[in-house]
């Protein structure tokens, strides 16, 4: 290897520039691991699927069932009830009713106020989210106060005529 | 011997030189009042905090199925371990109480000013730090209010944009706050602290540099500074039996006073207490985030209300030396800024009411507006406090200050910086 070779300043500095590249690199993939074990382990993961026999709910009666270890409402809706989420199309993120459920006779939507994710508790007509004020009507859509959306409808279906499947 | 001793450390490690230099004969202003006791105070407390948290984590269970029970026991078969609890929870409050007295002093006498502005920021970073751990400590007794309490906070995070719900997921380490949630933040609620201590060293060395503030606002020359002990140290220990009476008043008499009842119920992910309110030190904070009606801007606005401070040393344009006691019109400001805290405080206790919520809406807006004023009204508050006529040998100081700034400025500009 010649002198000139050795001293050549352009060599030292691609040297030292991919030695930082190479260096950073490893430092970032090893921060890989510990990022992601903060992420759901696979036992969480696992519980994603909830089997709930609605029989028991009388008409104008909410029944709450976990799924993922979040609440989930299950509202037995009334004629009026019905009628009255068809005739509007809520509030500031407007919805048709009928888009929300599978049987107009059952809303299923889980119970998080799309705020803060407090749960809003049932006072007719609709939710009132009390941490901070929201108001949702009987489609779960809001109508009133802080929250961006529209209570979430989880995904679910019918396995009979009185058993849903969330998940 | 114990000379000999000391000489032979000496000789090794500046032990002997250190004290001097940055305890016994560290030179201090003469003047000081009581209100620069506090940060001795934050010291102290943060000491507190760390022993009876060392403590209390000896018996204490991260578990959801077995906090809720480890805090009874704790507090009922633990051998003093209603007392180490009780401090440890007053000792909260207490921090954030000598924090926010330690910050309207520094607001009030404009410490925050050249050459303090690392100084403060070292503090607002402390100020993040503190946040940070208290909030995660309060989950640990898993209550409705700790766990509903991590969840609206947790949320807030949904504002990043583009990630915002798995950041949330991420954060949490499950769909909603759970046991993944409650471990990780024992971990980093035992880890934060040693940070806090670490950015204390660092935010003494930052004073030990430009040395502490005074009331006059006027840097004193060496003869009027005295040397830290025992002058400062006997101020500052009356101070800390003073405060210590208060502490304990609360920690034997009153120790509920702090906790809302709500947390002696287990944690329901399934139910939300009717009214739910943080902590009282983070009450101004959660009343701006409820009073803008957009999810994003209320988040944005929180976190700019306590970031705002920050920005100080920049929006205070002044060169009166000295703090409000000298400046009649920064004096309002402050004024005007405690009594909307208190005012902020309050809206963000009560449940949110149509009329509250307009409360809250305009005390934000004055909240905002008073830093945003601060830049013209600081300028006009000068002009006219110097029409009116300064003592002499304070404007030959704003003179000779101006004349030093210029001259440096002309020396960068021809690229001599040193």
């Amino acid at each position: 290897m010649g002198n000139e070779t050795l001293s050549d300043g352009d060599r030292r500095d691609f040297l030292i520039q991919l030695t930082a590249v190479v260096g950073g690199a490893g430092v970032a993939a090893t921060c890989v691991p510990f990022v992601a074990s903060m992420n759901p382990s696979s036992d969480v993961l696992a519980k994603a699927e909830t089997e709930v026999d609605i029989s028991g709910i009388t008409p104008g009666a909410m029944r709450t069932v976990a799924w993922q270890g979040k609440p989930v409402f299950i509202l037995r809706r009334t004629p009026e009830q019905i009628k009255a989420a068809a005739a509007s199309d809520g509030g500031s993120d407007p919805e048709p009713d009928n888009k929300r459920v599978k049987k107009p006779e059952w809303l299923v939507v889980i119970g998080v106020c799309t705020h803060m994710g407090c749960v809003p508790n049932k006072e007719d007509p609709g939710w009132v989210c009390h941490c901070h004020g929201s108001q949702f009507d009987d489609s779960g859509r809001i109508t009133r106060g802080p929250a961006p959306k529209n209570l979430e409808v989880p995904p679910y279906r019918f396995v009979s005529n009185n058993k849903i499947v969330i998940g | 011997m114990p000379g000999r001793i000391i000489r032979w450390i000496d000789q090794r490690f500046p032990l002997t030189s250190f004290v001097k230099h940055e305890l016994t004969g560290y030179p201090t202003p003469r003047n000081l009042s009581f209100w620069w006791n506090f940060g001795f105070f934050a010291g102290f407390v943060l000491v507190l905090q760390v022993a009876t948290g060392i403590f209390l984590a000896m018996h204490y269970k991260a578990d959801v199925a077995l906090s809720f029970d480890s805090i009874q026991h704790i507090m009922r078969d633990v051998n003093y371990g209603w007392l180490l609890r009780y401090m440890h929870a007053t000792g909260a409050s207490a921090f954030f109480f000598v924090i926010y007295i330690h910050m309207a002093r520094t607001l009030y006498f404009g410490s925050y000013r050249s050459p303090r502005e690392l100084l403060w920021w070292t503090g607002q970073g402390l100020l993040l730090l503190l946040m940070a751990t208290a909030f995660m400590g309060y989950l640990l007794p898993w209550g409705q209010m700790s766990f509903w309490g991590a969840t609206v906070i947790t949320n807030l995070f949904r504002a990043t944009p583009f990630i915002g719900d798995k950041v949330v997921i991420w954060l949490r380490g499950d769909y909603t706050v759970g046991d993944a949630t409650l471990t990780r933040f024992f971990a980093l609620h035992y880890l934060f602290p040693f940070l806090i201590i670490g950015a204390v060293m660092v935010h003494l060395v930052a004073l030990h540099t430009v040395k502490s503030s005074n009331p006059s606002g006027i840097d004193l020359a060496d003869k009027d500074n005295i040397p830290f002990h025992p002058y400062f140290t006997a101020k500052d220990f009356y101070g800390l039996g003073l405060f210590l009476i208060v502490y304990s008043v609360f920690v034997f008499f009153l120790p509920d006073s702090l906790i809302e009842p709500a947390n002696n119920i287990p944690a329901n992910p399934m139910q939300t207490p009717n009214h739910i309110v943080p902590e009282w030190y983070f009450l101004p904070f959660y009343a701006i985030l409820r009073s803008v009606p957009n999810m994003v801007g209320g988040v944005v606005a929180m976190g700019l209300s306590v970031m705002v401070f920050a920005f100080m040393p920049y929006l205070d344009r002044s060169r009166i030396p000295g703090g409000a006691h000298f400046r009649p019109v920064y004096r309002v400001l402050f004024y005007v800024f405690v009594i909307d805290m208190a005012v902020l405080g309050y809206i963000g206790y009560i449940p949110p009411t149509t009329q509250s919520i307009l409360i809250g809406q305009i005390a934000t807006l004055i909240y905002f507006i008073l830093f945003l004023l601060l830049p013209f009204l600081s300028k006009v508050e000068e002009r006219w406090l110097m029409k009116r006529g300064l003592p002499p040998e304070v404007e030959a100081l704003i003179e000779s200050e101006s004349r030093e700034k210029s001259k440096l400025l002309q020396r960068r500009r021809q690229g001599d910086v040193a």
